[in-house]
């Protein structure tokens, strides 16, 4: 241990300091965006409504009121329609409602409709539920392959479905991959489903509030969305659901947001969300996506400098997100190299989830067509509306020594070539 | 507890979780069991309080390689393992070591109750704990005079684990409460015979006397220890009435001999595998000093004499329980001379 006197230390209290944004350089708004100050005091301002929005009372009215204001503006902002639009508790909800639910209507209306289409790469949101209606409730689930940067082919979806030997009810695909950033062939996935009648369910988490997004004209039966990466307060996310969409709900109760999500709605959320992707969408507009890519490019020549043998996914290439870079750095186990990023105060992900603290092998860079080794090898870095050249630079500084630290760990593989594809 | 005096101290700090299981989500159940999510979130809530970072790190496929696999391919060899010895040996303060010092830190402070000394003359000494009664130098002395040198045990000095105990509750650490830990770690449930026998699988076998006659009969020579008296099942008593204990352990033919409580002791013992922590006694003459053969036993006295990677030592008194695969930890006072793997009886 350096010697270092933080004298910061109090018996009893948690160290705010270490985890005050000021002295990390955050690049995680994959994960989470910090909380837009427009969106605190949009959530302040609201919280002082004190009805329950379903109240008939004049104080229930006014939060109603509120909470119409904020599906209103969220359904302007997204190409929908306000009845389309249901507040959930977050991305997770929304993916569950949007694909359960919609397994379960079929289901109901016709039990020989088990199928279920998705991806290899989906987040655990949108890959967890199908799992386990396959393993406990007898759905036939078809996984589609990716390329080497994670991509669907919409024909292998095609195929999925005609191949299925029970009707499909529902396929689930995202729009934008969290761990890797790849745009899929949504538009395409639409289409080729559209011609076989299945609803498709898009997991919109990593996109909306980066790139413009039509509901309307977009095809899909459903999109989840999340509030905390466009810089809303954790807690609040939409579920895009077309009116004529077959979905059941997933929890019950007093039948809230249009019966598909029971509870009482917090309008100071749903309008601290709804602000936050005005924010976002108009930062967007505005062209923050060329800032965003132009740190994200800095960071592939950061890595590269760092890591000559890096395999680099960044918004340089085609069919990519803005905000995240990825990459696969052989001999440089993940968990070592984000200790010695944290400890030089840089925020980082791995990419792949967390079990119990201990970092799972990328199921995305497996599908990918990486070994194991290369799957434990993942870094993670993702720009948002926070985000300065300080942080950047600061990355960039680094990543020789963090890299270097990691390389020399025992048991992070002496993979040097992590590029054993599968066919 | 260690963490929170090591930042007293004037040290920079981090905490590591090792997470050791394979089966990540285990709950803890009383005392039994470690590096269940409840052990994980106590360390990450102890960071928290003591402004430290906090990470986990994956061990699990090193522990299972080097501490389970080794477990229980010395109990199919006849031997009685110490587990917390190879961890020791080969995950705390090698794997994890290696780990940390890649990553720029010095060295690994835990909470065993040992003490460190260094000695005006430059030489680094291991010593008991003040608290003889929970006294860990006996599964350290492992460590070799390298690994020694990037050690700390800040608890070694205390009066008693219940002076710990006060000092977290007074910090506002929630481990005051935690029961102490005992048994083997990965044996979650603290049935090590069960454990064993899913492992390595039924073996009938005949249990014999110390004349060659067989006696009884048993599921497999494994699960037996030298001293061992229980369990035997022995159908017809000894024609003295006396008990009969465990005297040897033969996986090579499978067979348990028992006999009387006479044949248990000895004399004399010899470990290999030698790491000494002494260079200034070298011992290559006969060398008084204490043995300990067990983690909760007492040391006797005893000479001992070391040739190379073995150490030959002669007790004062006859011993019983000496139980081939345990560590033979050589003291001279509190102090750690070196330690030996203890080899069958010749």
């Amino acid at each position: 241990m350096r010697a270092r006197a933080r004298t910061f230390v109090r018996l009893g209290d948690v160290n705010r300091a270490a985890y005050d944004g000021a002295m990390r350089h955050y690049l995680d708004h994959a994960a989470r965006s910090a909380l837009r100050p427009r969106a605190r005091e949009a959530w302040h301002e609201a919280s002082d409504l004190v009805g329950n929005p379903s109240s008939l009372h004049q104080s229930g009215r006014a939060a109603r009121s509120r909470l119409e204001d904020a599906r209103e503006l969220v359904a302007s902002l997204l190409g929908a329609h306000p009845t389309e639009v249901i507040f959930t508790s977050g991305g997770t909800e929304a993916d569950n409602i949007g694909i359960v639910g919609a397994w379960w209507a079929h289901t109901a209306a016709d039990p020989e409709c088990r199928g279920i289409v998705t991806t290899a790469v989906e987040h655990h949101a949108a890959l967890d539920p199908v799992r386990w209606l396959a393993s406990r409730h007898g759905a036939h689930l078809s996984v589609v392959g990716v390329d080497a940067h994670a991509r669907i082919e919409a024909d292998a979806v095609a195929e999925a479905v005609d191949a299925s030997p029970l009707p499909t009810a529902v396929v689930s695909v995202q729009w934008v991959n969290n761990e890797v950033g790849t745009v899929q062939p949504l538009a395409q996935v639409v289409e080729v489903a559209r011609r076989r009648g299945v609803p498709v369910h898009a997991d919109a988490v990593q996109g909306v509030g980066h790139m413009p997004f039509d509901f309307a004209a977009s095809g899909l039966a459903s999109a989840a969305m999340s509030g905390h990466k466009v810089g809303a307060p954790v807690g609040v996310g939409v579920l895009l659901a077309k009116r004529d969409a077959a979905l059941a709900p997933v929890m019950w109760g007093g039948g809230q947001e249009r019966r598909l999500r029971s509870g009482t709605v917090d309008a100071a959320s749903a309008w601290a969300c709804a602000v936050a992707l005005e924010e976002a969408v108009a930062e967007a507009r505005a062209g923050v996506s060329e800032r965003l890519i132009g740190w994200g490019t800095r960071i592939e020549q950061a890595i590269h400098a760092a890591a000559g043998d890096a395999i680099i996914h960044g918004p340089s290439r085609d069919h990519a997100a803005p905000h995240i870079v990825h990459a696969i750095i052989p001999g440089a186990p993940a968990e070592a190299l984000l200790t010695a990023l944290d400890l030089a105060h840089i925020d980082a992900s791995p990419g792949a989830a967390c079990t119990a603290g201990v970092i799972e092998p990328s199921h995305v860079v497996e599908a990918m067509g990486y070994g194991a080794t290369a799957a434990a090898q993942t870094l993670r870095l993702s720009c948002g509306w926070s985000t300065t050249d300080a942080d950047v630079e600061a990355l960039a500084a680094a990543l020789p020594g963090a890299v270097a630290s990691a390389r020399a760990t025992r048991g992070g593989g002496t993979s040097s070539d992590p590029r054993t594809l599968v066919g | 507890m260690a963490a929170a005096r090591a930042v007293d101290a004037g040290h920079e700090v981090v905490g590591v979780h090792m997470a050791l299981s394979r089966n990540r989500d285990e709950y803890r159940t009383g005392s039994r069991g470690c590096c269940s999510i409840e052990d994980a979130n106590d360390a990450r809530r102890a960071a928290d309080k003591l402004g430290i970072p906090y990470y986990v790190w994956d061990l699990s496929d090193e522990f299972h390689d080097k501490v389970v696999t080794d477990f229980i391919a010395e109990y199919e060899a006849g031997r009685t393992p110490n587990p917390c010895v190879r961890c020791n040996e080969f995950i705390k303060f090698d794997t994890l070591l290696e780990r940390a010092q890649a990553l720029g830190f010095d060295a690994v402070v835990t909470g065993h109750y040992a003490r460190i000394a260094d000695t005006p003359a430059g030489q680094r000494e291991l010593h008991r704990a003040h608290d003889s009664s929970k006294d860990q130098s006996y599964v350290l002395a492992v460590m070799g005079p390298d690994k020694l040198a990037r050690a700390i045990f800040p608890l070694g000095d205390v009066a008693s684990k219940s002076e710990v105990r006060a000092e977290a509750a007074a910090r506002g650490l929630g481990l005051s409460s935690k029961p102490d830990s005992y048994d083997i770690c990965f044996v979650a449930d603290g049935d090590t015979k069960g454990f064993l026998e899913r492992a390595i699988g039924p073996r009938p076998g005949d249990i014999v006397d110390e004349n060659g006659e067989v006696v009884g009969a048993h599921e497999g020579a494994y699960s037996f220890t030298v001293g061992q008296r229980r369990g035997l099942r022995l159908p017809r008593p000894a024609a003295d009435g006396a008990p009969r204990y465990v005297t040897e352990v033969d996986t090579a033919r499978n067979v348990v001999v028992v006999g009387p409580e006479t044949l248990l002791s000895v004399r004399e013992l010899v470990a290999d595998q030698v790491v000494w922590l002494a260079a200034d006694v070298p011992a290559t003459s006969p060398t008084p000093c204490q043995v300990q053969v067990r983690a909760h036993g007492a040391a006797v006295d005893a000479t001992v004499v070391r040739v190379g990677d073995t150490v030959n030592v002669s007790l004062a008194e006859p011993m019983r329980g000496v139980a081939a695969g345990q560590s033979a930890v050589l003291y001279q006072g509190t102090r750690v001379l070196g330690q030996g793997t203890i080899g069958h009886r010749p």
